[in-house]
């Protein structure tokens, strides 16, 4: 597509990035307002970041959010890898009908995975619940008789909707990859598990890596399904946000968006002038 | 004279309902270059498969020095193959993607103790580098395999089997993604590195010049069955059957009844040949390669034929007959327009009889094998069936 | 050699068995329960009182849908067109606000659109509340002008002394709410199609003598509809069923499927059978809306994903 842009084409292009931007920015610029009001501007300070920091609600959220997101996202890494390779060395009457099925997490909405999975671990617990009674009651033990949602469950929650993305991310680089590698390894003396370290691993690294910053961004960036999860005493870090949106409105939460979009800033920057160095290096090769 | 090193004993494979081999018996000296030559879907990619142990029989041996290999697993096979696309791994360089074989630690088992052997940095450079110089690759090294051109690729992956010194290399049609030229050099390149490595190599085809230009045995399959084996020369002038006939080189493939010993006729008209034993009257197939008739004067000839065709082909001319509502292929020096009225001879050498088999009245007045090939295989190519024929691997 | 690699998937099969059908079944399984456990339709019976929450949904994703595509369609074109260090810059900017939470990026925009909000304090600052205050009295005047003349009962009782343009608890700002935070996944599926176009078919269109226009409208278009059609579906599917938005920027006023639904599991009238129901229900529509749009499109491609 070599045509040339035209002016009015940058000055749409610039309107909608004026769009999708300028909310941020006054985000960002209110988050240094000496005052409460997130409207009126009445001096620089960085008091709300000091709050924000002394704030413990905020900081077990965030801390919650990192956890449960790591964790969740090296679960998936790993059952989504193996599960691609799994799925692609099906027969197709097979490997069909459990693409769909790993697909669902991703096409439903958020809130009726969210909803499924509350109803479940409810269900679930009432299982429990009752069996623990039984066990008590016949052979003595002291098991609790109620559960209840918490940081297991929204882990579950997370690895169940992470996995469907990195398996998406390794398929594609399963099929690309040439269906005689793996025997070329075994007829060069490879075992199972050798070629499997040896050649299927670093043939898909990309499609694995790809998977897990997916994998990892949607685990943040969840609200929905840790909403229906999470139940009362744990709390990401969104959901922190919108119980405060609902109460009082502090500009902490101004300053937490700030760190945050800093932070995933720097983070693009880095990736994306790796990635540029290495086409460049890629191209140098070829040439 | 020369040793029988592998052989394949009454070998049976068949996926679902599909038979793809039946009962192949067949055996490969030391040191040989051996083809196996057919269309696709014909058996022979799945007898290498058998060999290089990508699969079992569904009956029959293997034997390899005399010894049922049919259960050892492909790495512990002292075979090592070169893959049709070259199966290179990208990640890797050329250094190291010759080099793999040679970094797996190999576990020898000396009755009791089991040992594993790594070879020295030193080892695996000196090997890999003297693989590069016999596949004339010497400085590219360094080079990421994407950088190579594709017969690079293809002399890359030959180093990277043979580095691992195989007593059989096995070719799973190499040369097929090589354009005509490049496909040339290859073939005496590959001879020229089976003679120096002086190893057995089993080459798989459909190319029937290719497999009659390297070979020193050529093995023509199909519908999973062996259809001949022999030296390219036997393959070409004595072909068993019509379909032997017709897949290598052109010929035109007539009925004939053998009257008798040394005389076979063919359009109610007596020629001279050279067969002998079949009954008296038994109705036959006549093989008659294009450049065995010679064009004479109409008067003088054996048969008489109008011209419809000519194509110019460099060395000669192509011209198509019509001989009694049959079609011939003819190649000769001389110029005849079309239209043209001829006589043709032929020598008693150059008409072979077959015995009628189930390929009889298959292929129509003349044909050219290769040709009609690339437009059926190219118009039923489906990768669809084909992954599905692979699942059925190991089942 | 294929089997013993498929056995990988074991586990995470059965994780999908556990933690996806089974979840999916229960939804299912409630729908038709009532309170005491038995089978029931009454679920599906009440619904009818939310009727007009279902069409209200519906309607505001379909608009919200629509003004994405509008805006995104354009943009991904411009952004093919342009040089590729450019478009890494502008892949950048377009996915950087996803990385944001979006509850983060939808309270942005309530401290824009409040009733005291930058927006409005803009509106005062540069005279547009005062000019809508003077129109709205001028339409007034001109409405009962004509009320007197011609015997009609227009309107004349526009507000004119406006302090403020009310934008937020509205259905408008639901809306921009929506556009806002999904528009990104309606660029990226067109672009990476546009991208993926074969170059060689717009030149061959262009030697065939088609004009730029008509390159578009035969050729890239067509050929794009795989990407429109899987953004369409990510930016519809979020949005048909989204709670925290209409929370935020709608106040409450504007209930849409998805409070309905969070109500009845976690509000005050804890209903889990009714709200399995309505999640059916919303479920099997969008699916319906999907089946119908693909064979439409004939678009047998998966969703892109990022």
């Amino acid at each position: 597509m070599k045509q040339r842009s035209s002016i009015l084409d940058r000055l749409f292009m610039g309107l909608v990035f004026f769009f999708l931007y300028a909310p941020i920015f006054l985000l960002i610029i209110f988050s240094f307002n000496d005052s409460k009001s997130r409207t009126v501007w009445q001096g620089f300070t960085l008091d709300w970041y000091v709050e924000l920091f002394q704030d413990s609600a905020i900081m077990s959220s965030i801390y919650t959010t990192l956890l449960v997101s790591v964790i969740a996202t090296v679960v998936a890494t790993v059952a989504g890898t193996f599960a691609a390779i799994g799925f692609y060395n099906m027969r197709r009457r097979w490997r069909n009908p459990l693409i769909t099925i790993n697909n669902i997490p991703m096409m439903s909405a958020e809130i009726v995975m969210g909803v499924s999975l509350c109803l479940f671990f409810v269900a679930a617990f009432g299982l429990f619940g009752t069996a623990a009674q039984w066990l008590n009651n016949t052979l003595g033990t002291n098991l609790p008789t109620r559960y209840y949602l918490g940081f297991p469950t929204l882990l579950i929650a997370h690895i169940t909707f992470n996995t469907p993305y990195v398996v998406l991310a390794v398929m594609p680089k399963l099929q690309q990859m040439d269906k005689h590698l793996v025997e070329a390894a075994q007829d060069l003396g490879c075992t199972w598990r050798q070629a499997f370290w040896k050649v299927i691993i670093p043939e898909i690294k990309p499609g694995i890596v790809n998977g897990m910053l997916i994998a990892f961004t949607m685990s943040v960036d969840d609200f929905v399904i840790s909403y229906f999860t999470a139940g009362s005493s744990t709390s990401t870090l969104a959901m922190t946000i919108y119980g405060m949106t609902k109460k009082r409105i502090s500009p902490k939460i101004n300053a937490v968006s700030t760190l945050l979009f800093v932070t995933v800033l720097i983070l693009l920057v880095i990736v994306n002038v790796r990635e540029a160095h290495q086409a460049k290096a890629k191209n140098a090769a070829r040439s | 004279m020369a040793k029988e090193l592998i052989r394949l004993s009454d070998c049976f494979v068949q996926f679902d309902d599909d038979i793809i081999l039946d009962h192949i018996n067949l055996y490969i000296n030391d040191k040989e270059f051996l083809t196996l030559l057919g269309p696709s879907g014909c058996g022979k990619t799945t007898t290498l498969r058998l060999i290089g142990g990508f699969l079992k029989p569904t009956s029959g041996e293997v034997l390899f020095d005399g010894a049922k290999i049919n259960d050892v697993p492909p790495h512990k096979r002292a075979v090592n193959t070169v893959f049709q696309k070259y199966a290179l791994f990208p990640h890797l360089n050329v250094f190291e993607n010759i080099a793999f074989g040679l970094r797996i630690p190999k576990t020898e088992s000396d009755g009791k103790k089991q040992r594993k052997i790594k070879l020295s940095e030193e080892e695996i450079q000196r090997r890999v580098m003297e693989m590069l110089e016999v596949v004339n690759l010497k400085g590219f090294e360094k080079r990421s395999i994407a950088s190579l051109s594709g017969g690079q690729q293809q002399r890359v992956s030959i180093a990277r089997a043979l580095v691992n010194q195989p007593k059989v290399l096995l070719l799973d049609e190499p040369l097929g993604a090589l354009d005509l030229r490049l496909r040339k050099d290859m073939q005496n390149e590959l001879k020229r590195i089976q003679q120096q490595m002086g190893i057995t190599f089993i080459y798989v085809t459909h190319d029937q010049e290719e497999a009659l230009a390297m070979s020193d045995t050529v093995v023509v399959m199909d519908g999973g069955k062996i259809q001949q084996i022999g030296t390219p020369e036997d393959i070409y002038n004595e072909p068993k059957n019509a379909f032997v006939a017709d897949f290598i080189g052109e010929s035109n493939i007539i009925d004939g009844i053998m009257r008798a010993d040394g005389v076979v006729e063919i359009f109610n008209r007596k020629f001279q040949c050279l067969d002998k034993g079949f009954a008296k009257d038994e109705p036959v197939d006549v093989v008659i390669r294009p450049e065995d008739i010679d064009i004479v004067p109409e008067s003088e000839g054996q048969l008489r034929g109008t011209v419809t065709n000519v194509t110019f082909k460099g060395v000669h001319y192509d011209i198509i007959v019509d001989f009694y509502g049959f079609k011939w292929l003819i190649q000769t020096t001389d110029f005849c327009p079309v239209g043209a009225v001829i006589g043709i001879k032929i020598d008693p050498d150059g008409i072979h009889v077959m015995k009628k088999s189930q390929y009889s009245g298959m292929f129509g007045d003349y044909s050219s094998y290769s040709e009609e090939y690339e437009e059926i295989s190219d118009a039923d190519y489906d990768p669809d069936a084909e992954e599905e024929q692979e699942e059925g691997d190991e089942e | 050699m294929k089997n013993r690699l498929s056995l990988l998937a074991g586990p995470y099969v059965v994780w999908m068995a556990l933690f996806v059908v089974a979840p999916i079944f229960l939804v299912v399984i409630y729908a038709f329960s009532s309170a005491g456990g038995g089978f029931t339709l009454d679920n599906f019976a009440k619904m009818s009182t939310y009727w007009v929450v279902f069409v209200r949904s519906f309607e505001l994703a379909l608009i919200a849908t629509f003004i994405c595509l509008l805006i995104g369609y354009p943009l991904a074109y411009i952004m093919a067109k342009e040089g590729p260090g450019f478009q890494r810059i502008a892949m950048v900017l377009i996915m950087l606000p996803m990385w944001m939470n979006f509850l983060l990026r939808t309270y942005a925009w309530m401290s824009i659109l409040e009733n005291t909000g930058l927006l409005n304090q803009f509106f005062q600052a540069v005279g547009i509340i005062d000019l809508g205050n003077l129109i709205n009295g001028w339409l007034n005047n001109l409405c009962a002008g004509l009320n007197d003349l011609l015997g009609l009962s227009l309107n004349t009782a526009r507000d004119t002394n406006m302090e403020y343009f009310k934008m937020i608890n509205t259905s408008g700002a639901v809306v921009l709410g929506m556009v806002y935070n999904y528009l990104p996944f309606m660029v990226l599926p067109i672009y990476s199609v546009i991208m993926k176009l074969d170059h060689s078919l717009l030149e061959a269109a262009r030697d065939l003598g088609a004009s730029t226009g008509r390159v578009f409208r035969k050729v890239i278009f067509p050929l794009s509809l795989p990407g429109v059609l899987s953004g369409i579906t990510m930016v519809f599917v979020p949005s048909v069923s989204t709670f925290a938005i209409s929370r935020l920027l709608g106040g409450g006023n504007e209930l849409l499927l998805g409070d309905l639904i969070e109500r009845q599991f976690l509000g005050s009238a804890y209903n889990a059978q009714l709200g399995s129901a309505i999640s059916l229900v919303m479920m099997l529509v969008v699916l319906i809306c999907m089946y119908v749009m693909n064979r439409f499109g004939e678009g047998e491609e998966q969703a892109v994903m990022l």
